[in-house]
């Protein structure tokens, strides 16, 4: 898959914001968009005015907080009428196409100033209106139908997976152990607390063999971004950090329809379109944001983007080379399982986790030193969409 | 004309007469001995009478696999337990095997009689040329109310019977029905539990149909009880069909090879044709059979079938009836609740 | 699956009920879920029905312990991928089997359950569930005597 890139003009980004992510009940959707976008406009030091186009990634406004409309929604509430603004829908990749629309915007040369952002508020709905809404990113007639959820397929995943290649159930657990180190140094991760294999490994079985510390937990959260042709990235900001490459692929919707499916034939799509527009190679990403929905996806995650070879990642954990400070540090912000994973929000959260690291702006526990490159995974459903984003200084 | 193939079905799931008399706190021996029934079967969580219908009529086309499906003109289901009160598991099992669209069906109810008398609506339409095969299902998830006598017995099974006139397996020669109004058990409608009038059922209605019903058939057939080789009688417990043979004169080792319901319970519409199937399983050529249904309200009907030299390649395309006797696990009361579906409130 | 509407239930009645899917004159691709268009070679393809075989094995399975809505009742249940004779995949629950007997490349075989309903007065959806597979039955035809049900020990 080759696009034939004809850009009239480089990216850079020069303003982010996040929320806290969690259990939000203080805010309702509406108000928690006002929570990133203030801080992402004045972090680019610009006004809301200027604004010319938001795009917005929301997974399921309408299935989680009876909302549709969303992009007029945010508009309205950011006070932006009547400038153009969008929603957009990958499940769990809305944020990273939301960004990649916004990357389209101003790289073609239409727009000068464009706010991405990802937003959603899960936690209004009760908990199995949240599950059923969450499968609606897998098959609804093939899938879902049977009763399916989202840890089942993950967990068919991980089952493949350790019958094929040799991954222990602790050493699977050490995904977890470590997004929760680095997160409980992160104020606006969901969860703040440490974790260790043994609580994991004794947590609630969800769907053989994935329990309830291998999962991610259902949070409220938005981020939003400040996109700007890099020629003009110097007005706003004195580190602006340039999108490289984003690109997006899609694969069958239903897992079981892949020929293997514990490869995410996307990612390897994605990322390859990636490495060859950037020019780089994974020996180039010195910090690395992965979609880990489920513990499993951040394993297989870096053996499809080219860290490792097929069956090597459980190497990387047992050896600690993913926390900061190891060879390859992997979800320095506690990821999903411990920053938290609003749907719509975590494509975005990915991307804003990297530009803090290449400006040197993460808190320092979790600050790796000297971050040149950054790469982010954003995943729809089990594989069905990825986004890969690579940002470099 | 006659049956051209068969097939039974029995849930795997098994609940012993000693667990329920546990329950409440009854002597075991007193339903053991007095019903000779030792376990029944109950239907998985996602099994009713449709799925049981399905599966046996599945396996009847696989002993009739020169019968494809879409020229079965006629598909009925008779059962005490169809999931809707209003919509026909016919229907469902019709797509479900491939016969639609061009076929009729509906669905019978005259308790555990129901699949004979549409066994006899095949014959008709058979043997008229009206259609070349049909195809009459006995099948039912039979509930009783807690306590009562009959939650010893009241099982899940199903049997399928395709008539057809080539390829006979067991020629048809004659059929026989006696029929009253005899409120012996009942189940108004809205009712979760049916009714009985206790000890009633028997003589007015079980033994007074049955045996009148065989005598009858016997009588327009022109044959003895010396003409059967077997005999097969519903089977609402182990001792009436044996009771209802010595009163018509028929030896009771021609009945025993027929009876199921020690293992399985009475399977309602299904009872008499799986009883059936238990023999055609193991008869031989030449052999006759007699078999005579029951249905509370009430009525008989009465068949006499002889056996070709068909029978032998044919019926070793299905699983027989022991099979389906053989395959069983066990369940305890609280299980036994959750799959019959008996919470107040709850949202299944 | 409460999402779905009554008309995509009968829509896709005969697939679930059995098991067809699809296969491509031109290329000879068999696929399921049963689709219009072959994913090879889109309008140039000749896509007709086909019934799929009804026996596979495994190809990943898991216990869904935390349902999703509608099968509260169900859980646990297994959720499995099977690979069918003919290599196609297919997902459905394998039922009559406890969880820690199922195996990747057990052996299975279709049958036909209800899958789920929407309370007790909405409409019932049945379709494929697979169980383990057990030809033990074709012995009983083989043996000499045929031993009939009265003479069954317990």
């Amino acid at each position: 898959m080759e696009f034939p890139l004809y850009k009239k003009r480089d990216v850079a980004i020069v303003g982010v914001g996040t929320s806290k992510f969690g259990e939000r009940w203080d805010k309702s959707l509406r108000e928690l968009a006002w929570e990133a976008a203030v801080p992402a406009v004045e972090d680019a030091g610009i006004q809301g005015r200027d604004i010319q186009l938001v795009i917005f990634g929301n997974m399921s406004g309408g299935l989680f907080a009876g909302q549709e409309h969303v992009g007029a929604l945010i508009a309205d509430f950011l006070g932006l009428n009547p400038t153009p603004a969008i929603r957009v829908e990958a499940a769990c990749a809305s944020g990273g196409v939301a960004l990649f629309q916004g990357y389209l915007a101003v790289a073609s040369g239409l727009y000068d100033i464009v706010a991405v952002g990802g937003i959603e508020k899960m936690t209004d709905a009760p908990p199995d209106r949240a599950t059923l809404a969450l499968a609606g990113a897998m098959d609804s007639e093939w899938e879902a139908y049977f009763g399916a959820t989202f840890p089942g397929l993950y967990a068919l995943i991980a089952q493949r997976y350790m019958h094929e290649y040799k991954l222990s159930r602790e050493t699977l657990a050490e995904v977890a152990v470590k997004n929760h180190y680095h997160g409980s140094m992160n104020p606006l991760a969901h969860f703040q607390f440490k974790t260790t294999v043994e609580r994991v490994i004794s947590s609630p079985l969800v769907a053989d063999p994935l329990r309830r510390d291998d999962c991610c937990p259902i949070s409220d959260g938005a981020a939003c971004m400040i996109l700007v042709p890099a020629e003009k990235a110097r007005r706003y900001t004195d580190t602006p950090i340039y999108i490289k490459a984003c690109t997006v692929a899609s694969d069958k919707l239903a897992l079981f329809e892949r020929e293997d499916i514990t490869t995410l034939r996307a990612t390897i799509e994605a990322s390859r379109e990636a490495y060859r527009i950037a020019k780089l190679s994974p020996a180039d990403i010195d910090v690395i944001e992965v979609h880990d929905c489920f513990t499993i996806a951040e394993i297989i995650a870096l053996e499809d983007l080219g860290f490792v070879r097929k069956g090597d990642a459980g190497r990387l954990y047992e050896e600690g080379e993913t926390y900061v400070g190891g060879r390859l540090p992997v979800n320095t912000d506690g990821g999903l399982k411990a920053g938290g994973h609003a749907v719509g929000a975590t494509g975005v959260k990915q991307v804003i986790e990297l530009v803090k690291q290449l400006r040197g702006e993460a808190e320092k526990g979790r600050q790796v030193s000297n971050a040149e490159y950054g790469l982010a995974q954003n995943v729809g459903g089990s594989g069905a969409t990825v986004v890969v984003t690579i940002v470099g200084r | 004309m006659g049956i051209v193939g068969y097939g039974v079905y029995v849930p795997i799931w098994r609940i012993k007469v000693d667990e329920i008399a546990r329950v409440w706190g009854h002597d075991p021996n007193v339903y053991r001995e007095g019903l000779g029934v030792e376990e029944k079967s109950v239907p998985s969580i996602d099994e009713d009478t449709v799925t049981i219908a399905v599966e046996a009529a599945r396996n009847a086309l696989k002993r009739a696999p020169e019968v494809s499906p879409n020229s079965i003109g006629a598909i009925y289901v008779g059962s005490e337990s169809h999931p809707y009160a209003v919509k026909p598991t016919a229907a469902t099992v019709a797509e479900a095997i491939g016969a639609t669209p061009s076929l009729t069906a509906a669905d019978t109810e005259f308790a555990c009689k129901a699949a004979t008398a549409a066994l006899q609506a095949c014959l008709g339409l058979v043997s008229s040329g009206y259609i070349d095969y049909g195809m009459s299902i006995g099948a039912d998830t039979a509930q009783a109310s807690p306590m009562d006598a009959l939650e010893y017995t009241a099982a899940a099974g199903g049997a399928a019977y395709i008539i057809g006139r080539r390829e006979v397996i067991a020629e048809v020669e004659c059929t026989y029905s006696y029929t009253q109004d005899v409120p012996d058990f009942w189940r108004r409608d809205g009712d979760v539990y049916p009714r009985h009038a206790g000890r009633f059922t028997g003589e007015p209605g079980y033994f007074e149909h049955v045996v009148k019903c065989t005598l009858g058939l016997m009588e327009k057939a022109g044959l003895k009880p010396s003409d059967f080789d077997y005999a097969v009688f519903h089977q609402p417990n182990a001792k009436y069909p044996l009771r209802a043979a010595t009163m018509i004169g028929i030896p009771l080792d021609k009945v025993k090879p027929g009876l199921v319901v020690q293992w399985i319970g009475n399977t309602y519409s299904g009872s008499s044709l799986i009883g059936l199937a238990a023999i055609l399983d193991i008869a031989k050529p030449g052999q006759r059979i007699l078999m005579t249904s029951y249905g509370s309200g009430a009525g008989s009907d009465s068949f006499s079938l002889l056996v070709t030299d068909v029978i032998e390649e044919k019926r070793r395309l299905a699983p027989p009836v022991r099979y389906y006797l053989d395959r069983r696990k066990y369940i305890d009361y609280a299980a036994y609740i959750k799959l019959r579906r008996m919470f107040k409130g709850v949202e299944y | 699956m409460s999402m779905l509407g009554i008309p995509s239930h009968w829509r896709r009645r005969k697939e679930r009920y059995r098991l067809i899917g699809s296969k491509c004159e031109a290329c000879g691709k068999v696929f399921f879920p049963r689709r219009e268009i072959c994913p090879n070679c889109r309008r140039r393809g000749r896509v007709i029905d086909v019934e799929l075989p009804g026996r596979g094995k495994v190809y990943s399975y898991t216990v869904i312990r935390v349902p999703s809505e509608g099968f509260e009742y169900y859980a646990p249940y297994i959720i499995a991928i099977v690979e069918l004779e003919n290599g196609v995949r297919v997902m459905s629950q394998i039922v009559d089997c406890n969880p820690e007997d199922v195996y990747i490349g057990m052996p299975v075989e279709v049958c036909f359950r209800r899958i789920f309903s929407q309370g007790d007065k909405g409409i019932i959806s049945y379709g494929f569930k697979f169980k383990p597979l057990d030809d033990s039955w074709i012995r009983c035809y083989e043996e000499e005597a045929k031993i009939s049900v009265s003479e069954m020990k317990v």
